[in-house]
């Protein structure tokens, strides 16, 4: 079966953001953009498939501008077979995302959609979950153990206060969580040669989705600043201070 | 026109996030003086829809009481939402639901299905369609306005009071939709603990890498915990460690809390450890490095080894 894997290009984990003067949005000129963690956890989990003989392809996509090649290499370099861009400069929010990789889906057939949970720059959490309601399809969402069988999958997801499997139909959409695997570095050669594997560019209008945005920003600001307190210089101050001046103990 | 809140439960009772949703409808609601539904579907949920009518604020209480939602699956639940939200004959405007794993797995299927946006993490209503939104990690907040018909959100339980009891809505029971069989829950393992919910927590003692073992952080932990009637969580690297269960996780990509004190123990403050819990009313922090990016938000920051000032800190309280 194939595994189509959804990857995003977002300012790197490690980047600590800063909003633009004018308040318009976040400043990203010059910042170090990578794939996002999650998807690299995803892209992880369907080699670990094809490497178990449950998968015979993976193909990796991605969704925004001319740059977002570079996650597609990234992706093919850790082990996708080939990859999608579906370019575009218009600012793609969730729906469309979800939108365009349905187009995708319906054309390429996969059994197994694996996306992260939530991208860290726009900490949506909703792609998968769209993908999923778009195509009619099972999820199993915060993935953090995926089994593959006869038609279906077996999923643990991580929810509030624990962990609850699933089973679900084929084909379908999972999202990953933190704990699903420790996704592994691209050498090298892996590096060599994913420059070799094939990139299909197509544009939002031929897969017949409209892209416009349904949110507009009217502004982005900082959040409020919490100012740093003070050191206490021992356990018996820090507990005087809770007491006395928090009054947050008894 | 109403608002219609999606109840947060286990078919047994009502979970406190639901009133936290309630009151972040009423916001909506008092500019539009519309009313405010709830809907609980659920198995043999009866006791929920109960507790439901008595919360301030609501006038209904739609009940969708079937074998097939007691799992709360997302397919089922928001093949329902959608088929509530199109045979009601006044219509919704809004449908919210706290950010719960429950509300983020469900919420934004119910919006593809409508072909809508949705609105992740509310933490505050500027207007009927205009709502602020944390991103990049809680570094930047995002005013964002839609133009969708149906604005379907989610919402930050610690940015809205808990509605209160004295209502008294009127319950409907609504008629059930298929059970499209795409998912059966297999089997859960809750984290059993006789400590208070960690979302819903007064008081939280927080461990991290530098506990250093599994059983340091119990052993250290726990009695801390037990003393202050305390919820305990967990840093990422805590838990990868596998020093606390997944749920533990607070941060950017685990659990939103607010308490009134967290107490950070061997946690350096990770930019997504603080998107978690900077917007506690007060922070301490106990960590070796005076260096540690946590002081820069801890109202109270004790520079020590946490293997003396831990046991240290229990004897004392
Ligand atoms: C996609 C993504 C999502 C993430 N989501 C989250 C999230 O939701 N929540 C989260 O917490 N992290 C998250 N992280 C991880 C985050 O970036 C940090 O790696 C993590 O928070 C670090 O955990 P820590 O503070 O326990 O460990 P460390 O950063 O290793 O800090 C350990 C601290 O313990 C102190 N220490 C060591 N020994 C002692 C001692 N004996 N006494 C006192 N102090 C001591 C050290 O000085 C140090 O400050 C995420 C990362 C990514 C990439
Ligand atoms: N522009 C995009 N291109 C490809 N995949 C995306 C894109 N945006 C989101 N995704 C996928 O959807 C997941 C969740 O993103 P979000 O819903 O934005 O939090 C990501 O981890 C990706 O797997």
């Amino acid at each position: 079966m194939k595994i189509l894997v959804p990857v995003k290009r977002v300012v790197d984990y490690n980047i600590r953001v800063r909003v633009k003067a004018d308040g318009s949005g976040v400043d990203l000129a010059n910042v170090k953009m990578s794939m996002n963690p999650f998807d690299e956890i995803a892209v992880e989990e369907a080699m670990r498939l094809k490497e178990a003989g449950v998968a015979t392809e993976v193909i990796a996509v991605s969704c925004g501008v001319v740059a977002c090649q570079e996650t597609l290499r990234t992706a093919m370099a850790i082990g996708a077979d080939r990859s999608v861009l579906v370019e575009t400069d218009i600012e793609l929010q969730p729906l469309a995302v979800a939108k365009l990789l349905a187009a995708v889906a319906k054309k390429e057939a996969p059994q197994l959609i694996i996306l992260g949970k939530q991208a860290i720059d726009d900490d949506a959490n909703q792609t998968g979950q769209m993908l999923a309601a778009l195509l009619g399809w099972p999820q199993a969402t915060f993935a953090s153990k995926v089994a593959i069988g006869d038609g279906k999958a077996t999923v643990t997801r991580e929810v509030d206060g624990g962990l609850e499997t699933l089973e679900i139909s084929l084909p379908a959409v999972v999202t990953t969580d933190l704990r699903l695997n420790e996704p592994r570095y691209a050498t090298l050669p892996n590096i060599m040669k994913a420059k070799k594997k094939p990139m299909e560019i197509v544009k939002p209008a031929e897969l017949g989705v409209d892209v416009a945005p349904r949110l507009t920003t009217v502004s982005v600001a900082e959040p409020p600043r919490r100012s740093a307190g003070i050191k206490v210089a021992n356990v018996a101050a820090l507990i005087d201070k809770l007491r006395n001046e928090a009054r947050v103990i008894a | 026109m109403s608002i219609l809140v999606i109840a947060e439960h286990d078919n047994a009772g009502l979970k406190a996030a639901t009133l936290n949703a309630v009151t972040a409808a009423a916001e909506i609601g008092a500019r539009l003086g519309t009313d405010i539904h709830v809907l609980v579907a659920g198995a043999d949920c009866g006791t929920v829809a109960e507790h439901a009518t008595r919360i301030r604020g609501v006038t209904r209480v739609k009940v969708a009481d079937a074998a097939h939602y007691g799992d709360q699956t997302a397919e089922n639940l928001a093949a329902l939402i959608v088929a509530v939200v199109d045979s009601s004959a006044g219509g919704y405007t809004h449908i919210l639901a706290a950010a719960t794993s429950n509300g983020k797995n469900t919420l934004p299927r119910v919006a593809a299905l409508l072909d809508v946006a949705q609105i992740s993490e509310i933490i505050a209503v500027v207007d009927v369609d205009t709502f602020v939104r944390p991103i990049y990690a809680g570094s930047a907040l995002a005013t964002v306005k839609s133009a969708d018909a149906v604005k379907v959100i989610t919402l930050r339980s610690t940015s809205f009071d808990a509605a209160s009891q004295g209502g008294n809505a009127a319950i409907e029971a609504i008629p059930v939709g298929p059970d499209l069989g795409q998912a059966k829950l297999i089997g859960r393992e809750m984290t059993r603990s006789a400590r208070p919910e960690l979302a819903a927590a007064k008081v939280i003692v927080a461990g991290g890498r530098g506990l250093a073992s599994g059983e340091n952080y119990h052993k250290l932990l726990e009695p801390l915990a037990d003393k202050l009637g305390a919820a305990l969580g967990a840093s990422r690297a805590a838990v990868d460690a596998g020093f606390a269960p997944n749920d533990y996780q607070v941060g950017q990509t685990g659990k939103i809390v607010a308490p009134a004190l967290y107490i950070a123990i061997g946690i350096s403050g990770a930019i997504q450890h603080l998107a978690g819990m900077k917007d506690s009313r007060v922070i301490v922090a106990i960590n070796k490095d005076p260096d540690a990016p946590i002081f820069q938000v801890a109202d109270y920051g004790l520079v020590a080894d946490l293997f003396q000032a831990v046991p240290e800190l229990l004897a004392g309280l």
